[in-house]
């Protein structure tokens, strides 16, 4: 069967070139291999040899005319064989691939003569920005010179750098200069009646996982909260006799280890708080691991006490002590933060009196302790000084139901109220 | 743990990697009977005879082509160049070959060798015997390229090379044969992993990158730069490709700033690919620019004063500390 | 020495792998025409009868290195045709799953190791796989291919040093095509008879021409059975002719049209054609084997146009072999 024989590529980097001689006129034989036309291209004139065998039916390109690769420029076949449709399909194609050797001006187009865009108005001198700074010692031109260190310090301690002394060359500031600027912190100035917009921060990756963690445990899991008031003082007692019996070894145990203590062994008494929903299965846990949150610059990471129900309180307090530092470092292991089975969270120390916090999934509760309140207590009809502390737990009702819950919380005011009973 | 010199730590290297692995062969100009121009290869012909312990002719390009033949279909080559200086004539059989085989190969074929022998300025022996090499091969993805400054490092690196399925380039130092330093006893085997540099000396105030011959003149600079109040962490990549960024990273961010040094010349190569990794990975931390102290960018003299002054001095790295500590 | 009668068998066999060849590269400069192969393409066409023999002479356990012009050599191995083409389009389903394209072919399977492209630089690895034969004390041969453009570089003074002194189980095939690129060997070489540099290397050295496939293959033939039974290394030229230009921008002007036409009187496939024709094969029989081979080779332009493209996974995953289990 025919077919049009297109210009071929004849080296890598040639798109177009000019048809310079045909060896073959209409008529001749063709073998493969043959010569066909020599072709003048970015490199050489080359050979354009036959990839066909058959008979040159048509030339479709004079001599001398340059076209681009892959333009039709003759037909091979049959002796005697009708082309009359293929010389349609050059023809009907053909408009879209002229041959480019008449090379006359290209007329002037429409869009060429639009008129240019308008240049952008410029920006009026009367911005309501704050005033030019004055100028940096040194006569940077009103550049600050700084460190990279220095640049990323300042803006965490919200220190406005203009009012810095660099000691480095050409005036730069360096570490020590903010180390030992003892100035003011820069409030931004405002102009009455200006309202500044939102200084807009990335949030980093811990608060975008902070983010989902808790949304998700939000939407999706029923919580409702039970709060219950203890007596403290029994406990405090406890941890002071505890400090002083190892003062020796120059160890302290906070009130907090020894609640992280009680709430574990407050699990044991009643499992059914130390347990996980799990797709449409509940895991009741072989272990007490808590959950210990701890707030780190810029969000909150939570390590995990292991066993906490079997340890005793000096090597939880170690534990706890360890785990914090390096949760501030960022230096926790992905395995030392995850799979809890309780939590705790303290803002005691805030002086917060109660608060409900937001489940730790997939764990099925979380107890929030509040501070230790001094005030008059009625015992027996008398009013004494109490020392109170108040708990509330949140609970995931898919796993925890309010009996089941109201149990833990009293089975933890009597260990509270009773550290012995701890020993138990 | 026992000491040994730099030259031992390789030897038994090569000698408990033969004796695991038939596989192992070592070739090269004067390995055998001369027993190794820097007598690194001492004894290793006794024990394994000349079918595995083999001198060749002069012909670099030859006998790595060679080894690169062999490796291909299955054999374990160390290569020995009798400096490194010599293997640019063989330059194309280690870039165009060994590095490219394993992808043009589409992962077909393997080429487990070793490259090794000493590199850098010996002692007066002119610009064509002086080249550090690392950033002509550090360059070309394909290759691993070691460096070890220490005799241990030299012994767990090389066993790991000889092990490694892939070409290695491995750069000892003609004037570190004879340093001696403490290496695992016999019997314990330790395998130092490509890619895991380490920190020589803990510090605060200013991190020192450095590696080779330099290491040793980093190392008194910052004992002495101690006795002044400030505090450099060394830290020694061992392998310059892969090359491992966290402990640099991890130490510039503690100290704020950072100065690097190295024999080979200061355009381009491993000294200023360290350099751009730490603007990039630790802007944030620095105080200061980063600093080099470097190879000067010449040809090595002959002269030995000359010589003393384009290669890296303690007082160099003293100044540039200071430098970017802002001190006097 | 008299060429022995040669079977007909093996040669309508032989006639039909040269065929595959000379159609696999007619495809592959059509294709290179259009636009779907790029880079370097040098073809093989008119030195069909040196693959197709070499491989005949050789066990399926020998080595066999080749330049650049390697589609020949890997064909004639028994590649087949699809995943070389695929190959040449940079395909995931080319033989080096277009990592290497026509210069650098692979087929370890078939113990083909590869189209090198630094001319001479593969020598010493050829040197490198025979070495691992005696190394290991196995009988496989290497056989190491090149054009007579490499006899002046160091690489090949270097391996054949090598291999003379070490006495290695290799044959070096010098294919001299007459041309390095353009320029003809009398002014490139003092010598006209480079078989002469054998001699040198302490070698056996031979010289014949390469259009009859059956003279082809018993000459490899002895010094692949001298490598194999401890005689040494020989060092083969065979004189031949490339019909096309050194690659695909090669216009070859440096050669006369007489020349060629003349050198294509040789043309290796008439030859074994018209010898089979004499041994009484009718013409018909060769048209078949014409149009099975043409069908085999349009399988594999469409196979190659049909794959999926090359991979970025191989391509980052290639750069190191994966340790482990050394």
């Amino acid at each position: 069967m025919a077919k049009i024989i297109g210009l071929p590529k004849l080296s890598p980097t040639m798109e177009e070139g000019t048809l310079v001689s045909w060896a073959k006129k209409e008529g001749d034989t063709v073998d493969v291999d043959d010569l066909l036309a020599e072709v003048e291209t970015d490199k050489a004139t080359m050979e354009f040899r036959s990839f066909d065998r058959g008979v040159l039916l048509k030339i479709l390109v004079p001599e001398g005319v340059t076209l681009e690769a892959e333009v039709p420029v003759a037909i091979i076949g049959k002796e005697g064989e009708d082309i009359t449709e293929l010389l349609a399909q050059v023809a009907s194609a053909g408009s879209a691939s002229a041959p480019k050797s008449a090379s006359a001006p290209e007329p002037a187009s429409a869009a060429g003569s639009q008129p240019a865009p308008e240049s952008p108005a410029v920006s009026a001198p009367d911005s309501p920005v704050a005033p030019a700074p004055e100028p940096a010692p040194g006569g940077n031109g009103g550049r600050v010179i700084s460190s990279p260190l220095v640049r990323r310090l300042a803006r965490e301690r919200s220190i406005d750098l203009r009012a810095v002394q660099g000691s480095g060359p050409h005036g730069r500031i360096v570490k020590r200069d903010i180390e030992s600027y003892a100035g003011p912190v820069a409030v931004p100035s405002r102009v009455s009646g200006e309202r500044l917009p939102p200084e807009v921060r990335q949030a980093t990756s811990m608060r975008r996982t902070i983010a989902r963690k808790l949304t998700e445990s939000k939407q999706t899991i029923p919580h409702y909260y039970l709060t219950i008031d203890c007596d403290i003082g029994p406990l405090s007692d406890a941890r002071a006799a505890i400090n002083s019996e190892l003062e020796a070894d120059g160890k302290k145990v906070s009130l907090n280890d020894l609640l992280i203590k009680a709430a574990a062994v407050a699990l044991r008494r009643v499992p059914g708080v130390n347990a996980s929903w799990v797709g449409k299965e509940i895991h009741y846990h072989q272990v007490v691991d808590i959950s210990v949150a701890v707030a780190v610059e810029d969000g909150l990471m939570t390590p995990v006490i292991r066993d906490a129900d079997r340890k005793g309180i000096a090597e939880i307090a170690e534990e706890v002590r360890d785990l914090a530092s390096r949760a501030r470092d960022r230096k926790l292991s992905v395995e030392e933060m995850t799979n809890g089975t309780f939590s705790i969270s303290n803002l005691g120390m805030y002086g917060i009196e109660e608060f409900a916090a937001v489940i730790n999934p997939p764990e099925a509760a979380i107890l929030a302790v509040g501070t230790v309140r001094e005030e008059p207590v009625v015992e027996g009809g008398q009013v004494v000084p109490g020392r109170r502390l108040r708990f509330t737990m949140s609970c995931d009702h898919r796993v925890v139901d309010g009996a089941v819950g109201a149990q833990y919380m009293a089975a933890l005011k009597r260990i509270i109220e009773s550290p012995l009973n701890m020993l138990l | 743990m026992r000491e040994l010199r730099y030259r031992e730590a390789l030897r038994e290297a090569m000698l408990e990697e033969m004796e695991r692995d038939e596989r192992v062969f070592l070739m090269g100009e004067e390995v055998g009977h001369y027993q190794g121009a820097y007598k690194v290869s001492e004894g290793l012909l006794d024990k394994f005879g000349e079918r595995r312990v083999i001198d060749t002719p002069i012909a670099e390009a030859g006998f790595a082509g060679i080894g690169i033949g062999a490796a291909m279909v299955g054999l374990r080559p160390i290569i020995e160049f009798m400096t490194w200086n010599f293997s640019f004539v063989a330059f194309d059989q280690i870039i165009s070959n060994a590095a490219k085989i394993h992808q043009m190969s589409a992962g077909a074929i393997k080429v487990p060798i070793v490259f090794r022998g000493p590199n850098g300025a010996a002692r007066q022996v002119g610009s064509q015997h002086s080249h550090a090499v690392a950033p002509f091969y550090a360059g070309v993805p394909g290759l691993y390229v070691c460096q070890p400054s220490t005799p241990r490092d030299a012994k767990g690196l090389l066993k790991t090379a000889i092990r490694s399925n892939n070409p290695v380039i491995f750069l000892e130092g003609e004037t570190l044969y004879g340093v001696k330093g403490e290496v695992p006893d016999e019997g314990v085997e330790e395998l130092i992993p490509f890619g895991a540099s380490r920190v020589a000396r803990a510090g605060t105030d200013c991190t020192i990158v450095t590696w080779g011959r330099p290491y040793y003149v980093a190392m008194e600079a910052a004992e002495q730069l101690a006795g002044d109040g400030t505090e450099c962490e060394v830290v020694d990549p061992r392998t310059l490709r892969p090359l491992d960024m966290g402990p640099i990273i991890e130490s510039v961010r503690k100290t704020n700033r950072c100065v690097v040094v190295h024999e080979h010349w200061p355009y381009g190569g491993p000294g200023a690919e360290i350099v751009d990794r730490v603007q990039r990975e630790a802007f944030d931390y620095l105080d200061a620019p980063v600093e080099r102290v470097t190879g000067l960018d010449v040809p090595m003299p002959y002269a030995l004063n000359l010589e003393n002054e384009v290669l890296p001095t303690k007082e160099r790295v003293i100044d540039a500390v200071k430098r970017v500590s802002y001190a006097k | 020495m008299g060429t022995p009668l040669p079977d007909k068998d093996d040669l309508l066999r032989q006639y039909r792998s040269m065929m595959r060849i000379r159609r696999f590269e007619e495809e592959a400069a059509r294709n290179y025409a259009k636009g779907k192969i790029g880079g370097f393409l040098h073809l093989y066409i008119g030195q069909e009868a040196i693959a197709v023999a070499a491989v005949d002479a050789l066990r399926d356990e020998d080595y066999i290195f080749q330049t650049y012009r390697d589609h020949g050599i890997a064909l004639a191995r028994g590649m087949s045709a699809k995943a070389a083409m695929a190959e040449l389009f940079g395909k995931d389903t080319g033989c080096s799953r277009g990592m290497g394209g026509s210069m650098h072919f692979f087929d370890v399977e078939r113990n083909f190791l590869g189209g090198w492209a630094i001319v001479g630089g593969h020598l010493a690895l050829a040197a490198g796989t025979a070495f691992k034969s005696a190394y290991n004390g196995e009988d496989r041969v290497t056989v190491c291919f090149f054009g007579e453009g490499s006899t002046n570089i160091g690489g090949f003074h270097e391996a054949m040093s090598l291999a003379g002194l070490w006495k290695l189980p290799i044959v070096f095939v010098c294919e001299n095509n007459q041309y390095a690129m353009g320029t003809p060997l009398e002014r490139t070489s003092a010598l006209k008879d480079l078989s002469i540099k054998a001699k040198g290397y302490a070698m056996v050295g031979d010289r014949f021409e390469g259009h009859d496939v059956t003279l082809v293959q018993q000459r490899i033939g002895e010094a692949v059975n001298r490598a194999r039974t401890g005689g040494g290394p020989t060092f083969i030229e065979v004189l031949t002719y490339r019909f096309r230009g050194h690659s695909m921008s090669d216009p070859a002007k440096y050669r006369s049209r007489t020349e060629l036409e003349q050198r294509k009187q040789l043309d290796p496939i008439q030859v074994v054609r018209e010898r089979l024709l004499e041994l009484g094969v009718q013409e018909s029989e060769l048209e078949d084997i014409d149009l099975e081979v043409d069908e085999e080779i349009d399988e594999a332009v469409q196979f190659a146009e049909d794959s999926e493209p090359a991979r970025r996974e191989v391509m980052m995953s290639t750069v190191y072999a994966e340790e482990g289990d050394s």
